[in-house]
């Protein structure tokens, strides 16, 4: 089994190390001559007003909350499907409970108003 | 040689071993050979579907789109490729350099494991994860966060807004895919993409045909997935990151030659592999006919089927018009978000109360219809809307009837 994992290690190497070396490769092969027009921020041609790291709407925040609690309630649903065919009744009404309260979860956020986006 | 519990990992290593080497390095020689070969495909792979993708949008467009170097044009990719590796590399003078020049490097590096998991036929699969799902979400993950490097490293206020939307639309779509690829997980009860593939046969007086798709017990899941899929492969109808009427290119304006290429590179590998994974769970993956007695046709099967998905995705490029960003956000948690869980709890309960697979069959099928078509609904009615509105913005009173015959001035 953990021979799977020295296969992931060694592709990862390799995946690695070609985006890496096309981009230094890039780098030698292609021209270097920056000027200060050049590497001025590219904003269609007007000159930047103000800082570029602006305040951003709450709602960004509000959904990467959102999606925290699904995708980690999501990935406690995996192992069950795996064992889901020896659950007993009682623990098929815990998982069946467990999804239900994920969905009373997505109303709740409906009714308050957390899904809108104007 | 193709046994039941063949496996071209053992296959190589046993074959070095044979010749004398030590099992230790045969191991890590046939790994290294087939991380090699598998990224090697899939560079291949992708200048293949830049110019597919640019041949079918142009014949979508009326065009000719690349015709010149190579038949059909088919070697433009390949130039292009060594155009951008001529290109300056241009660094904006304020940016964050580290997370700027880490981005596309991890962009590459999340789509390439992706190819860990792809079975292109029995036995012949990267490594054959016992967490084979969960791992492409999570890969998926490494995506979302280098676009979100990406769009903040690059002091930009377009690559900002579009990081931000990346947020937005990438984390929203996550949900409705990953419990869509929840479901044929409970109904085989493996998370092995090999495994799931395997079990998607269908024997008929002992022939494998080969068809016995998920997507025919699930209809409504692949419908979600795919959709789910096209969004977080930033493909047209989603492609608000790169909107290139509001933000110019997206979280990658900044970025040039070889950096820009790699972003290009993992947004082709990403569209095609996420159709790929679509294949494996929902369409048979390496499953056909004959796939028993020629394994190496499912390889051909996997990418057959892949392509097709890939060029009803290019079809939708050329054909969708692109969404505002509260509709998409509203579309994912009002509309595919409760479907999906309500289709996880019926598969459930059904699975349980039913003892015989048959029932369970049939009615995951009737839930699954019915789900597939709320959505579908909720599509019409927007593109009937879309339609009316689109009508009355271009359409003109009357091309012919405006123009007046010439009058000569009669000298």
């Amino acid at each position: 089994m953990l021979q799977n994992y020295l296969f992931v290690l060694i592709l990862s190497t390799v995946a690695l190390i070609i985006p890496v070396a096309a981009i230094v490769l890039g780098h030698f092969l292609g021209p270097r001559r920056p000027d200060p027009i050049k590497t001025a921020t590219y904003e269609s041609g007007v000159e930047t007003i103000g800082d570029t790291w602006v305040q951003f709407r709450a709602q960004y925040y509000l959904i990467g909350l959102i999606f925290l609690i699904f995708d980690v309630e999501v990935i406690f649903l995996f192992p069950i499907a795996l064992a889901f065919e020896r659950l007993s009744l009682l623990s098929t009404l815990a998982v069946v409970t467990f999804v239900l309260i994920l969905l009373l979860g997505l109303l709740v956020e409906w009714r308050k108003g957390a899904l809108e986006w104007e | 040689m193709w046994g039941n519990n063949w496996n071209w990992s053992e296959a190589l290593t046993q074959f070095q071993m044979r010749l004398g080497a030590p099992e230790g390095a045969a191991r890590l020689v046939a790994y290294g050979l087939g991380a090699v070969v598998l990224v090697t495909i899939a560079l291949t792979l992708v200048l293949f579907l830049i110019w597919v993708t640019r041949k079918v949008v142009s014949r979508i467009q009326d065009r000719l789109g690349p015709n010149r170097l190579g038949p059909y044009g088919l070697f433009q990719s390949v130039a292009d490729a060594l155009k951008l590796l001529t290109k300056e590399d241009i660094t904006p003078r304020n940016a964050d350099v580290i997370s700027y020049n880490l981005a596309p490097v991890f962009d590459v590096f999340g789509v390439f494991l992706t190819l860990t998991v792809v079975a292109w036929a029995p036995g012949l699969i990267g490594a054959d994860l016992n967490i084979g799902v969960p791992f492409l979400v999570a890969l998926g993950a490494i995506g979302i966060m280098s676009a979100l490097m990406a769009g903040w490293s690059s002091s930009n206020k377009y690559a900002l807004l579009s990081g931000f939307r990346v947020v937005a639309q990438l984390l929203s779509y996550e949900i409705p895919m990953v419990l869509s690829m929840f479901l044929p997980v409970l109904l085989i009860g493996s998370m092995k993409l090999g495994t799931i593939s395997a079990s998607q046969s269908l024997y008929l007086f002992g022939f494998n045909l080969g068809l016995g798709w998920t997507v025919f017990i699930m209809p409504a899941a692949a419908l979600i997935y795919f959709i789910s899929a096209l969004a977080e492969a930033e493909q047209t109808p989603f492609d608000l990151l790169e909107a290139e009427s509001e933000l110019i290119a997206g979280f990658h304006i900044e970025y040039s030659g070889m950096k820009f290429a790699m972003f290009f590179l993992a947004q082709f590998m990403n569209s095609f592999f996420l159709g790929a994974i679509a294949v494996m769970l929902f369409f048979g993956g390496y499953q056909g006919p004959f796939v028993d007695q020629l394994p190496i046709l499912g390889a051909f099967y996997l990418l057959i089927k892949a392509m097709l998905v890939y060029l009803v995705t290019q079809w939708i490029k050329g054909t969708f018009p692109r969404l505002r960003v509260d509709q998409m956000m509203q579309f994912a948690w009002k509309v595919l978000v409760p479907l999906v869980l309500a289709l996880v709890l019926w598969q459930m309960i059904v699975m349980k109360i039913f003892s015989s697979s048959w029932m369970q069959d049939v009615s995951i099928l009737i839930g699954n219809l019915v789900v597939g078509g709320v959505v579908l609904n909720v599509i019409s009615n927007y593109l009937r809307r879309q339609k009316v509105v689109t009508k009355r913005a271009f359409e003109p009173k009357s091309l012919i009837g405006v123009m007046e015959p010439v009058v000569s001035s009669g000298d």
